[in-house]
């Protein structure tokens, strides 16, 4: 929504240093969904949300970010979803999206997780 | 008194305190975590007339178990065996006890009533009691047979997977079984020493070597002490399930229902199932994938024993083709939900957004919704949309251009409190529409609907609906008499709301059905149903293929289903054709 009020938008650096990166949820992610590896980015997901009927709400983007560890704000990102599974049949890899939703929730809300941080 | 005491009673009498002491102890502490609601429920109805059918359903359940007779007669005879001849046992014996001995005696006489009594012939019909109560030990003891036949080989009764126990059970198990041959026994010997047998026992003890006073007080002793062991192990293994069964189909005959949170009736439902196992056989996860541990008999004991772990919480698809099956008819689906409780993770307020979305004054036509999952079948809601054209019938297409979801997906996840606020969101919209009915496209919707939600209005499903208009003489349709045509039962419309004979009269009218082999409360799921998370697409697939392979039999010329899921999951998988119920129907709309 942002994009189309003004035509562009500014987005932060998303380089990721190898060598500081912690890619341990990403690890439990994939551990527990592991289709998650098989997304070819197409954005079939994205395109037949309902949520993102209504918001700006995107899971290709959501899982572009948590495939790149950038998990700002991650969290209250994926709240929209309806978890009615349309993305996870029309998937043509076979993500388990909804699945993979669930389980980032699980992982980013994990109280464990932000003790560490 | 001590003319009928000695000290082998004592075992039992140990055992018969603890298992009433924690039975009712357990009871109690149930009783007291029933929430308010439920409270209600039970102080209302108590004194109604529901108490009759809850008595006889609980003299043909918990003692003649007729469920299992429907399924096996081998197997239900066995269960009815075991729990009818010992309760008969022990109601003969009481008032055998009572006749034979006059005055005052303590409880026990009852059940070690040889021994106590050598004489015969005590009152007039004493011999008929004799030979009546051997005949219950053989009967109770056949049943044993078969339990011990069907531990080895349970094919013979026809299960082919049998419960895997925890060691406690097995525990309980082998003293439950030693209880009536230990009786024989002690009896024998008895009878042979004071001729005081019937038919079973005189002949037995005739035939045994060995009958003096030593033998016959360490078979006696034997049989107190795995009673004693028996009942004392009761209360903590599967056996409990023996007297909650009882309260639990009293309550459920009050109308007591389960909530979305754990309850005390939660803890009688866990206490009342028996690990039968007749569930694994009927899970497709076993079946067609081979996952074990997840099937409900081990889930409730995983909770029971306060040892579930997430995942197999997780791995079920609610098909709820094991509830169908299960004897003493457990909310299985229910608890599931309970134990998959999200907590923190459900979060309030994520769908503000839906705010925008404004009702339509839908007065005087019908409200369509399709459900998110016939957006991905478009062919169905242009059917329906064709047939309300066709009837003249005005309708508001409630989910066209913003579809919201029911709510019942995240409901099945444990999202309790967002799928409420979906539920509010929707209600608000048909109330506000002000239409008289309901038609929903999407079995999983149309479960939501009628069960969740406290919608004002009549909810049909679509096939429901074309049923009606067809049987009315409202829309005419052409029988294709060489069209064969197989129907598939999705699971949330045929064991969900028990749907059955209203798309099966529309196939009927427009095509010919065909008979499958797995059908109505035993079709097989589609493998998509969303309740599972943990599976991955290649095991749906194989769960799928099962299921189509029992609609293609008998060669079909078209495959027919009422749930856009369904339909979405075979068009996938096979060349043949796959329609909906509604849009077959819309081909065959006659003049």
């Amino acid at each position: 929504m942002r994009n189309l009020k003004f035509g562009f938008a500014i987005s932060i650096p998303r380089s990721i240093n190898m060598d500081t990166a912690d890619n341990r949820l990403l690890k439990q992610l994939e551990e527990e969904v592991p289709s998650f590896k098989r997304c070819m980015n197409c954005g079939a997901c994205s395109a037949t949300c309902s949520a993102r009927q209504f918001t700006d709400y995107n899971i290709r983007r959501i899982h572009s970010l948590f495939r790149m560890q950038q998990y700002q704000d991650l969290e209250n990102e994926l709240k929209p979803c309806m978890l009615c599974g349309k993305c996870t049949l029309v998937c043509p890899r076979g993500v388990n999206l909804r699945s993979m939703i669930m389980n980032m929730r699980k992982i980013l809300t994990d109280p464990k997780r932000k003790d560490n941080e | 008194m001590s003319k009928y005491f000695s000290p082998f009673v004592i075992p039992f009498c140990i055992g018969v305190v603890l298992l009433f002491a924690f039975c009712i102890w357990k009871y109690i502490r149930w009783y007291k975590g029933f929430d308010r609601l439920q409270r209600a429920i039970i102080r209302k109805n108590i004194f109604s007339w529901k108490f009759l059918p809850a008595i006889w359903e609980i003299v043909m359940e918990s003692l003649l178990h007729r469920r299992i007779f429907k399924r096996n007669l081998l197997l239900g005879y066995m269960h009815a065996s075991i729990a009818f001849g010992w309760f008969l046992l022990i109601v003969v014996g009481f008032f055998e006890a009572e006749f034979g001995i006059q005055g005052s005696k303590p409880f026990w006489v009852a059940i070690f009533y040889r021994f106590f009594q050598h004489e015969h012939n005590t009152f007039p019909s004493a011999a008929v009691f004799t030979q009546v109560m051997d005949g219950l030990l053989l009967f109770v003891l056949s049943g044993i047979t078969i339990a011990f036949v069907k531990m080895i080989y349970s094919r013979i009764v026809g299960m082919k997977k049998a419960t895997k126990h925890v060691i406690f059970d097995h525990f309980a198990r082998v003293s439950l079984w030693c209880i009536f041959p230990f009786r024989l026994l002690s009896e024998s010997v008895t009878a042979a020493m004071y001729h005081n047998g019937g038919f079973l026992t005189q002949t037995i003890g005739d035939i045994l070597p060995f009958a003096n006073e030593y033998v016959e007080y360490t078979y006696w002793l034997l049989y107190s002490l795995s009673l004693g062991v028996f009942f004392t192990a009761m209360p903590f293994s599967r056996y409990m399930h023996i007297f909650t069964e009882v309260f639990l189909i009293y309550f459920r005959r009050l109308g007591v229902k389960e909530n979305e949170q754990k309850s005390g009736y939660t803890m009688y439902e866990l206490s009342a199932c028996s690990r039968c196992g007749i569930c694994i056989d009927a899970c497709p996860l076993n079946k067609q994938l081979d996952i074990k541990g997840v099937q409900s008999v081990y889930f409730l004991r995983d909770i029971r024993y306060k040892m579930l772990k997430d995942e197999i919480a997780d791995n079920c698809l609610m098909c709820s083709r094991c509830a169908s099956d299960c004897p003493v008819q457990l909310d299985l689906m229910a608890i599931r939900r309970q134990m998959r409780d999200k907590k923190e993770l459900d979060t309030k307020n994520n769908y503000r957004y839906l705010d925008t979305v404004r009702a339509f004054n839908a007065m005087d036509r019908v409200v369509y919704f399709a459900g998110c999952m016939s957006h991905l079948t478009p062919g169905i809601p242009d059917a329906m949309e064709k047939i309300f054209e066709t009837v003249g019938q005005k309708y508001w297409y409630m989910d066209k251009e913003a579809s919201i979801c029911c709510g019942r997906p995240l409901m099945q996840q444990g999202f309790h409190t967002q799928a409420s606020e979906l539920r509010r969101k929707n209600t608000q919209l048909i109330v506000q529409s002000h239409a008289r009915l309901l038609i929903t496209s999407c079995p999983i919707c149309y479960q939501s609907f009628t069960k969740e939600y406290k919608l004002p209005i009549k909810v049909m499903h679509h096939t429901e609906y074309i049923d009606m208009l067809i049987k009315s003489g409202k829309l005419k349709v052409n029988k294709d008499a060489s069209l064969k045509v197989t129907y598939h039962d999705p699971c949330e419309l045929g064991r969900g709301c028990g749907i059955y004979d209203e798309p099966r009269d529309v196939l009927n009218s427009v095509a010919v059905l065909m008979k499958t082999p797995e059908e109505r409360e035993h079709s097989l799921c589609c493998g998509f149903n969303l309740g599972n998370t943990v599976i991955e697409l290649e095991q749906q697939e194989k769960i799928r293929n099962a299921a189509l392979e029992n609609l293609q039999t008998g060669n079909p010329d078209l495959i027919c289903t009422a749930c856009p899921m369904c339909k979405k999951a075979f068009t996938r998988a096979t060349e043949a054709k796959v329609m909906d119920v509604a849009e077959l129907v819309v081909k065959k709309i006659g003049e």
